[in-house]
């Protein structure tokens, strides 16, 4: 019988982190074009296509037809930043099940170059007054980064975690990030330096939250029989799952907890694993708030001492205890506006043994987990080098 | 902690805010809102509070009624917002977004005004402050309980 177990075959990367030239669909076109080289198959061979963006300009009906995708599954889902994780986990299973043989999966976005650094610090609202459950917000002025501050000050009163600690972890992205020369920053920072940045909303300054790129990504998916007959290094999908536990802010039923909680052990069982099997960690990084939530919901360190856990600085670094976004992650590297896909092509440079400078040793395991929405919807993928 | 009705006016300027949309569900509670009364919605079948409205109870799926809250509670967390780019929140100066539990369970956003930024804490007693923000209905922005209100 046919070995219907769903692999990564190819990935690609569009240009970043500034490429004025380039509009969303361009994105998606370099970073399709570069996946398909990679991965050795042909666009005809494509039967999958998920992807999310803008209704008429690059939602998912229209990106089929733009890319000439004669598709059998087709998947536009929202569901924030980690929405990647969410098509890999629904690919995964349309592979499996043979609703699909060939699943592109894939992201461009021109955020910068068109809308400059203001995603966390504007109001996304007209002049019309606002329907569903937003309106219940837009009145008191929230922007994207008062959410996740809210939660880092909930956090710091249940249990005395400091801006020292949230710190420690831009300071350790940024030092993988200063091996990464695509990265939008490049250069060491201190504790100190994050600390001395502007307060955009308390308690997180300006360094404490991720930049603002352009940049795109594609990844294919197929079965391993397949993979066996394409000249790439294919890499598991050992497990996925993704959960909620809320969508808008004010109805985060714990500012201390997600839904990483949910989906992390879900997708360890499915693969197998334990957290000592784990080589390298690939998170969301919107604000350093949210890798320290991530890291105590995945369960690599318990509740409430993720703190104390990135504290010792380090930890997170390429040569640290714990990999931890080694591409620089969206604090110091990427970040075009949503974030998922990339941590699931870092993951694959990773465990392909392709990472260069930041290369984990003998990197077998890669776990990627994206947060969407606002600390809201958490896709968990569990990546492996050999057959899970 | 004083009452200081200039300081709160500076604090909930309502022109430019965006405003909510009336619709099947919310206009109750909107409408309530400029009559001076905070609604939420109570379900008799398993007796759950909550807050958005919503058709349905989120805890056992039966029709929830409609109960006027005591308007009291506590910050459950919050931020000093010290930049947004959009008007006309940009023009106000570092301002506070809470989170405040409801004293019947639902947790609401809000400004919290009516003192310093600086002397904002989680746990802090609070009560509802409502605003006019047109003729049908005002916006319920939260301050610390005060002895003369």
């Amino acid at each position: 019988m046919a070995d219907r177990t769903p692999v990564i075959v190819g990935v690609g990367l569009s240009d970043y982190p500034k490429e004025p030239e380039l509009d969303n669909v361009a994105h998606h076109g370099l970073a399709i074009r570069r996946a398909l080289d990679d991965s050795g198959v042909k666009l005809t061979d494509i039967d999958g296509l998920m992807c999310f963006g803008s209704y008429g300009v690059d939602d998912a009906p229209t990106m089929a037809e733009t890319f000439g995708i004669k598709y059998r599954v087709l998947d536009g889902t929202f569901a924030g930043g980690t929405v990647f994780e969410f098509f890999a986990h629904h690919a995964a299973a349309a592979i499996r099940t043979g609703q699909a043989d060939t699943v592109l999966i894939s992201y461009g976005s021109a955020l910068l170059s068109s809308q400059g650094r203001n995603l966390g610090t504007q109001m996304f609202t007209s002049a019309a007054r606002q329907a569903g459950p937003l309106q219940y917000e837009v009145p008191w002025g929230n922007p994207l980064v008062g959410s996740y501050a809210m939660a880092a000050k909930r956090h710091m009163h249940e249990y005395g975690t400091t801006s020292e600690q949230l710190a420690q972890i831009a300071v350790d992205t940024r030092d993988n990030a200063s091996h990464n020369p695509k990265a939008l920053y490049q250069s060491p920072i201190t504790v100190e330096d994050v600390l001395n940045s502007r307060m955009i909303a308390d308690p997180l300054h300006m360094l404490d939250c991720c930049v603002i790129s352009d940049g795109g990504g594609a990844v294919i998916m197929t079965t391993a029989e397949r993979a066996a007959d394409l000249p790439s290094i294919p890499i598991y999908v050992a497990g996925s799952a993704t959960a909620q536990t809320h969508w808008n802010i004010a109805q985060m039923p714990d500012f201390t907890s997600t839904a990483a909680a949910i989906s992390g052990p879900a997708a360890f069982a499915e693969a197998g694993i334990t957290h000592a099997d784990v080589d390298t960690l690939q998170l969301y990084d919107s604000f350093t708030i949210t890798t320290l939530l991530l890291l105590e919901g995945l369960g690599f360190c318990a509740k409430g001492e993720g703190g104390p856990f990135v504290g010792r600085g380090g930890v997170l670094r390429f040569d640290g205890e714990l990999p931890t976004n080694t591409d620089g992650g969206g604090l110091s590297s990427c970040h075009p506006g949503m974030r998922g896909i990339f941590l699931l092509i870092e993951s694959v440079r990773q465990l392909r043994g392709l990472a260069g400078e930041v290369q984990v040793p003998d990197c077998e395991v890669a776990v990627a987990c994206g947060s969407g929405g606002f600390l809201s919807a958490m896709g968990t993928v569990v990546l492996t080098k050999e057959a899970p | 902690m004083t009452f200081d009705p200039a300081a709160i006016a500076a604090q909930t300027v309502i022109e430019g805010r965006n405003l909510p949309r009336l619709e099947t569900w919310s206009r109750p509670y909107w409408e309530a809102t400029g009559r001076g009364e905070l609604l939420l919605q109570h379900c008799a079948h398993c007796g759950a509070w909550q807050f958005y409205p919503r058709p349905l109870c989120t805890t056992c799926g039966e029709v929830p009624e409609w109960e006027v809250a005591s308007g009291r509670g506590a910050v459950h967390t919050f931020t000093v917002i010290r930049q947004n780019r959009s008007a006309p929140f940009k023009e106000l100066g570092p301002y506070v977004v809470a989170m405040i539990d409801l004293a019947e369970g639902p947790r609401m956003m809000t400004n919290l005004v009516g003192c310093e930024v600086d002397d904002v804490e989680i746990g802090m007693p609070v009560q509802v402050h409502f605003v006019a923000a047109d003729d049908e209905i005002a916006l319920p922005f939260w301050r610390p309980v005060t002895s003369d209100a």
